[in-house]
């Protein structure tokens, strides 16, 4: 790593808890790397997650960070921007935490279009309570929960940010790490409320289970299936549905964002306050 | 602040304006029936103060987001009812592990579940204090009147921010909505609290760290100190230590005691007749106000009654009951419950002396007959 970035980490904390070739720490490169390209002011700069093996990154980072309860980072960070709209918030968050116990926080930051990023390490599994299936394990997939393969099926969380209203979706890997890089990089220089799904892998909990024994096989199972945005469009519908997009798959810049239209508001009150004396 | 002249208004409004004077900044919340007129009000006056307004998607965001706006620096707060109550208390848990300041009101109807909407109840006194899971610090103030609705808001506000630690506000239906003629305090007449601010050394600040007082000095984010704040267990630079059960346990000591050490500080309540008083009634929120016609009525047929009224009912003032009621032949408690705080009264007297609940859950007020009715026949 270049010197320059371990100001963004707290040294002391490290080495991570994450296992031996887990994901997690690949996206939380990524990240600091994206916040070094954006120049974030490290002090204005508020890192909160939810709870899961991902979520322990706002521990190693050397930001004003919150660890808050499972699934519920956004309505924290919500009120953080609220609080302060001077802070930038990013929220950092697993599959499940954001998609099941969170999925309604999300939607709804995402409808508001309030300027937060988020970035989901989706391993498609629960690592931190030990591989139980998740609201983004593949059907047919093998956990804990679901020792006869998982029945339900799996969300596309940058569809469901789509349609909910996010203004910048974009879907990277851990195998795709500068592409990763860049896409939270966008993510972050965006008005609005963006949001970056990160493929990571959890070969102790996943990988073992779904004929992927290591992280390399899960890498390479990575680099099989996932398609830039351009490529898969020649695709047809059918051949899509064997692929995973990645790249920048939306991004709107004439969405109204959320603290920007209530900093209206209290103009016109106060306005109308002043001339009523 | 307008000049003082009597206003007639409700419970809620009153708590809307103490919120206002007391410098609340950012509301967060979720409707429910019958606590809404306090989210309608805050919408409407906060932008004025530049303050911020927000309504959820429901209960568990809103205390996550008035957490998160206290860390941010604002002061912070969200009402609701029962089954809202019950579905903040997870994250209350967190306010309470985290010691970020904030208020929660709860406008009291009846339960369980769904209950009695827009019915009156004093059914969540037990919640109030054991509702999030493990020990952990709970205030909580309880109104009897319009008047006390505006002033013990801008109590529960003040300890929050100088204790640290979330406060609730245990209005009823009845107070919530009642319409009273009051006279308000001028802003220059009020006591505002500031939280404590740690001094100015950012390299070496432990937000956890806490002063004699038991509460450590806080920083709010953007000031320039990087700090971790988790509901984890953890140690004076706020990270998770598991390993030590020195430090689990000193914290969560010191989290209860801060507030429990306090009581001197935090109690407060009101008595009546005290001095000759063979029978005392024990009471709070609207059960206090018939509490005291019930005790001019028993005087009236020559019974010797006092009244003790609760404002604060957590943390409980067991050793001041214990010494109000040494002498008292009857303890009457009545509660719009079936006995919840009559069960922490009995542990303020000996087992010599009578003690008597007037209950009621179906959603109607306790009449001051109900209590005569129950005084007379002690008497007798
Ligand atoms: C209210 C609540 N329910 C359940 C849990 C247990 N729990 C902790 S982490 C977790 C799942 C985490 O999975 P994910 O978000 O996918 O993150 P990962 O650990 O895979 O990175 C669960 C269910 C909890 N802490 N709190
Ligand atoms: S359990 Fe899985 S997600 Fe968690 S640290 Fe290990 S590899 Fe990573």
């Amino acid at each position: 790593m270049a010197v320059h970035l371990r100001k963004y980490l707290r040294l002391n904390k490290l080495p991570h808890i994450w296992c031996p070739g887990c994901g997690h720490g690949i996206i939380l490169n990524s990240l600091i790397r994206a916040i070094d390209e954006v120049g974030l002011d490290q002090e204005k700069t508020v890192v909160v997650s939810g709870i899961g093996c991902s979520s322990r990154a706002t521990g190693y980072l050397n930001f004003n960070t919150l660890h808050t309860t499972h699934g519920r980072a956004m309505a924290f960070a919500t009120g953080v921007k609220l609080g302060n709209p001077d802070l930038n918030v990013i929220v950092l968050s697993g599959d499940g935490d954001s998609a099941a116990i969170g999925g309604n926080h999300l939607i709804h930051a995402a409808r508001r279009n309030i300027d937060i990023t988020t970035v989901v390490f989706n391993n498609n599994i629960y690592g931190m309570t030990s591989g139980q299936y998740s609201p983004l394990t593949p059907k047919g997939a093998y956990g804990t929960t679901a020792p006869y393969g998982n029945v339900d099926q799996a969300f596309d969380l940058c569809d469901l940010m789509i349609s909910s209203g996010a203004s910048y979706v974009g879907r990277g890997a851990t195998y795709h790490a500068k592409q990763l890089t860049t896409l939270i990089t966008s993510a972050l220089d965006h008005k609005g409320f963006s949001f970056v799904e990160g493929i990571s892998q959890c070969p102790t909990y996943y990988g073992r289970r779904n004929n992927l024994k290591t992280a390399v096989d899960m890498l390479q199972w990575q680099k099989d299936v996932t398609i830039k945005k351009k490529a898969a469009e020649k695709l047809s519908p059918e051949e899509q549905q064997e692929k995973i997009m990645i790249g920048e798959l939306h991004k709107v810049a004439d969405r109204p964002e959320y603290v920007e239209e209530y900093e209206k508001v209290i103009e016109k009150v106060s306005k109308k306050e002043g001339t009523t004396g | 602040m307008s000049e003082k002249k009597p206003q007639l208004i409700q419970g809620n409004e009153a708590c809307v304006k103490a919120a206002i004077a007391a410098g609340i900044k950012f509301f967060a919340g979720y409707p429910i029936t019958p606590s809404s007129e306090i989210a309608e009000g805050l919408a409407e006056e906060l932008p004025k103060v530049s303050g911020r307004f927000i309504q959820m998607e429901d209960e568990i965001a809103s205390m996550g987001a008035i957490i998160g706006g206290s860390l941010a620096g604002a002061k912070s707060m969200t009402a609701t009812s029962g089954p809202g109550f019950s579905l903040k208390q997870e994250n209350l848990g967190f306010a309470a592990m985290a010691e970020v300041p904030c208020v929660v009101v709860n406008v009291q109807r009846g339960g369980p579940s769904t209950g009695a909407p827009t019915l009156p109840s004093q059914g969540d006194m037990m919640q109030a204090k054991w509702g999030t899971h493990g020990d952990h610090p709970a205030i909580a103030l309880c109104p009897a009147s319009v008047r006390e609705t505006f002033d013990l808001t801008v109590r529960a506000i003040n300890l929050s921010e100088k204790y640290r630690t979330p406060v609730v506000l245990l209005i009823d239906e009845v107070i919530g909505h009642m319409r009273e003629n009051v006279v308000l305090p001028t802003q220059d007449e009020l006591e505002i609290v500031e939280r404590k601010k740690p001094a100015k050394d950012l390299d070496n600040y432990l937000p956890y760290k806490a002063d004699d007082d038991m509460i450590p000095p806080m920083a709010n984010y953007g000031e320039g100190y990087l700090f971790h704040v988790t509901g984890l267990s953890h140690d004076e630079t706020g990270f998770p230590d598991l390993k030590n059960p020195d430090v689990i346990g000193g914290l969560t000591e010191r989290l209860v005691n801060k507030v429990e050490d306090n009581k001197d500080d935090i109690v407060e309540y009101s008595t009546e007749n005290l001095d000759d008083a063979e029978v005392v009634i024990v009471a709070y929120g609207s059960a206090a106000r018939t509490a005291a016609t019930a005790m001019d009525q028993a005087r009236e047929k020559g019974i010797k009654t006092g009244l003790i009224t609760l404002k604060t009912i957590w943390p409980f003032p067991e050793e001041i009951l214990t010494d109000l009621l040494k002498d008292v032949k009857t303890v009457v408690v009545p509660e719009m419950n079936l006995g919840q705080i009559k069960g922490e009264i009995k542990n303020c007297i000996n087992l010599s002396q009578n003690i008597v609940g007037v209950n009621r859950v179906d959603g109607e007020l306790i009449t001051p007959a109900e209590i005569l009715e129950a005084i007379v026949k002690e008497e007798s």
